[in-house]
């Protein structure tokens, strides 16, 4: 028999009995990040390959989502701090060490960006509401020019954003399920295969949705491979690593991690992209929506889960 | 210098004098607490063993706290001790979470605090209020870097562990056991 108890003193709010410090903003955010990662990538690097007419919906229509995406979870990671007033101290130092540091400049960077993007298509978007100040149409013409050189720096970007937030997580020695190598690689497939799902769902041509049908299905394949990877790295680890594995296989988060993330995120809608890229007739909303909720519901589970996990008590 | 604490367990009778001290000397808001007490009964009848600790921030070399840090408000002294600059943290609970022992709260007034090892009393040559209220002495603070001092001889001479030192934060509150 082992029993641990506080006798004086530990009771501090959202930390004792369960670790409750990061909620669901957190999960919204990294859900957006990785989304908005998917789309700028996407964007960026249809342009350069120079298919923008051929994709439009890549380049222009699901482009707008992404500084809505950032900023909806900027508000997000604003609503979470406690000290909020002091946010611009983030800006007055890099710290190479802290991904959340990282993170922050980042997304100083690329969200300026994304609305530059989408102010770039701007006439092409809109075609009914002009612009009322000619500096601003001369602004867009610049931009439009020169869009290639933010495709070029959108794809470094995007690929940071989206791996920044698995590093985010798994950057936390003291929680054993957020602790491992492959969490930046998932989320950031994951941010590509939700971006892509967006696309799809968008998409208006038959050749862009089924282009991106392949790229998801590629895409569902790796992250599938990736969690097994996860699994098996916890499974060969530690006690508390074990411990750790077991919240996700047997314990309370199988059914959200099974049966939403694994089956109904990723292997169903997987299914349904290849039965429809072969010839049958789906509608492909059923699985964009899918993996969108999949990809939701991953990080809620990933954040909720790891919280638990610890080495003491 | 490397600041480090030393308790034994043989000898704490879990008054929690240690924590009272600690929220008068540091006005730690009500409900909160920089140091707490546990109790630890492992095997079983007639074989049974209690173990009392005083625990709190580990003050480690290795400090994933400062490390995760995005602002720099959590940094380490040169004589070891971690510490957190209020107006500096932007109460994103980074380091809430990169903690092992679980030592770090968000004070009611937004920033993140924890043990200073009362830092405003060595800088005064006074022991930690923990230490220094402490009814059966079981308490020890000093240099490790000094082989003379009474927390490297105790260490020297005494067994003792560190709590989860599989975290890899090399902590330096050091238990006699």
């Amino acid at each position: 028999m082992q029993e641990e108890l506080f006798t004086s003193g530990r009771n501090l709010p959202h930390i004792d009995p369960s670790l409750e410090i990061w909620h669901w903003p957190i999960s919204v955010y990294l859900f957006l990040g990785g989304l908005a990662a998917g789309l700028l990538f996407f964007a960026g690097l249809i342009t350069v390959l120079g298919k923008d007419k051929e994709y439009p919906t890549t380049v222009k229509f699901a482009a707008i989502v992404s500084p809505i995406a950032l900023t909806l979870g900027l508000l997000a990671l604003f609503y979470d701090l406690t000290h909020k007033l002091y946010f611009w101290r983030l800006y007055t130092t890099i710290r190479i060490e802290s991904p959340m540091s990282w993170g922050a400049w980042v997304l100083l960077i690329i969200t300026p960006i994304s609305f530059l993007w989408v102010m770039s298509y701007y006439s092409e978007l809109f075609p009914k509401w002009k612009l009322k100040f000619e500096f601003l149409n001369t602004f867009e013409k610049i931009l439009t020019k020169n869009r290639i050189y933010m495709a070029y720096v959108l794809i470094p970007l995007s690929v940071i954003l989206g791996i920044y937030t698995g590093i985010l997580l798994s950057a936390f020695n003291a929680r054993p399920l957020w602790n491992n190598a492959i969490l930046g690689p998932l989320f950031l497939v994951s941010g590509l295969s939700t971006g892509a799902a967006l696309i799809i769902l968008l998409a208006k041509s038959k050749k862009e949705r089924h282009l991106f049908s392949k790229i998801d299905l590629a895409l569902v394949v790796i992250e599938l491979g990736l969690i097994v990877h996860m699994l098996m790295g916890m499974a060969a680890g530690s006690e508390v690593q074990l411990e750790a594995m077991q919240l996700l296989v047997g314990g309370e988060f199988t059914v959200m991690f099974f049966g939403f993330v694994i089956i109904l995120g990723l292997i169903v809608p997987a299914t349904l992209e290849l039965t429809e890229i072969v010839g049958y007739k789906i509608p492909v909303a059923i699985p964009a929506i899918l993996i969108l909720i999949g990809g939701l519901v991953l990080r809620f589970v990933m954040v909720e889960a790891g919280q638990i996990t610890r080495y003491l008590y | 210098m490397r600041y480090a604490m030393v308790i034994d367990t043989l000898k704490c009778v879990g008054c929690s004098d240690c924590v009272v001290a600690c929220q008068t000397e540091n006005d730690v808001p009500i409900g909160y607490c920089r140091d707490w007490i546990t109790e630890t009964v492992s095997g079983a009848y007639p074989t049974i063993e209690l173990e009392l600790k005083s625990e709190r921030c580990n003050h480690c070399d290795n400090a994933p706290c400062v490390r995760c840090c995005p602002t720099g408000a959590s940094h380490q002294l040169d004589n070891g001790i971690v510490l957190v600059t209020g107006d500096e943290c932007i109460g994103c609970g980074a380091c809430i979470e990169s903690c092992p022992y679980d030592a770090r709260f968000q004070h009611p007034d937004g920033y993140v605090d924890k043990c200073t090892f009362c830092h405003h009393r060595l800088e005064k040559g006074q022991l930690p209020a923990c230490v220094s209220v402490c009814p059966t002495k079981c308490m020890y603070f000093g240099d490790l870097d000094n082989p003379n001092s009474e927390v490297s001889r105790l260490l020297k001479n005494r067994k003792h562990k560190t709590l989860a030192p599989e975290a890899g934060t090399k902590p330096k509150v050091y238990y006699l056991i």
